[in-house]
């Protein structure tokens, strides 16, 4: 019955894993995002550059 | 020739996200540094088997998660102990990462099996579809599904699990406490 699905889904312990669900995706995001922030370390950027000239000469 | 500086850019440009990926997996940043370098290099040497038009960021993601899986595979062979426990777990992720915040987490991620944990990091937060993340695995479209959802599921049981659920603890004070 849809009606008794509905009351199943908003119970407490459903609303609680929803919650934390959607917690959990942002914290997740926000780790990756931190890390995204900083950038190209200069290692990389020189290492690029160094196989780019050593195709050019 | 611009083909050759359109690529070096478009690597260049994928490194940010590279490096959140392999950390993600790794829970060290050095070595994700390291994996992030040798996925430049081997992309540099097999330029050729990139097709021009499709997703580069993808084709690098494959090299990269292709090379970790490899290596796992070598470490665990290395360090696996009597109990068939992992050394990599006995290393605290804040330490190495020098991302404290996220400490937990990133200890809860490394707890996930290698397949589940790469599945719910390229769609939950490099923001990979679905279908681009099985192509970058390998595998069906519903198995990423079902990986992804299982991950979910059990990162949140590792989160919760000392946090006493089912008690009469408010659900935001659970939630803070648990992420």
């Amino acid at each position: 019955m849809p009606q008794e699905a509905e009351r199943l889904e908003e119970s407490p312990k459903g609303r609680l894993s929803r919650d934390i669900q959607r917690k959990i995706g942002q914290q997740l995001r926000a780790m990756y995002t931190d890390v995204v922030n900083e950038g190209v370390p200069d290692r990389f950027a020189d290492l690029l550059r160094r196989l780019d000239e050593k195709e050019k000469q | 020739m611009p083909a050759q500086d359109d690529m070096r850019e478009a690597m260049l440009a994928a490194v940010p996200n590279l490096r959140a990926f392999a950390v993600s997996l790794c829970g060290d940043m050095d070595r994700a540094n390291d994996l992030v370098q040798e996925t430049l290099l081997r992309a540099w040497a097999h330029q050729d088997s990139f097709e021009p038009g499709t997703n580069m960021s993808a084709w690098l993601f494959t090299i990269l998660r292709n090379h970790f899986r490899t290596e796992y595979r070598k470490r665990r062979r290395e360090v696996e102990d009597a109990d068939g426990g992992y050394a990599e777990r006995l290393t605290s992720p804040e330490a190495q990462t020098g991302h404290v915040e996220f400490g937990e987490l990133r200890e809860a991620l490394l707890q996930l099996p290698p397949d589940q944990r790469e599945a719910l990091i390229l769609v939950g937060a490099s923001g990979f579809s679905y279908e681009e993340a099985a192509h970058i695995c390998d595998c069906a479209v519903g198995t990423i599904k079902s990986r992804v959802n299982r991950a979910r599921k059990k990162l949140a049981e590792i989160l919760t699990i000392e946090l006493g659920q089912g008690t009469e603890v408010e659900p935001e004070i659970l939630i803070r406490r648990a992420v």
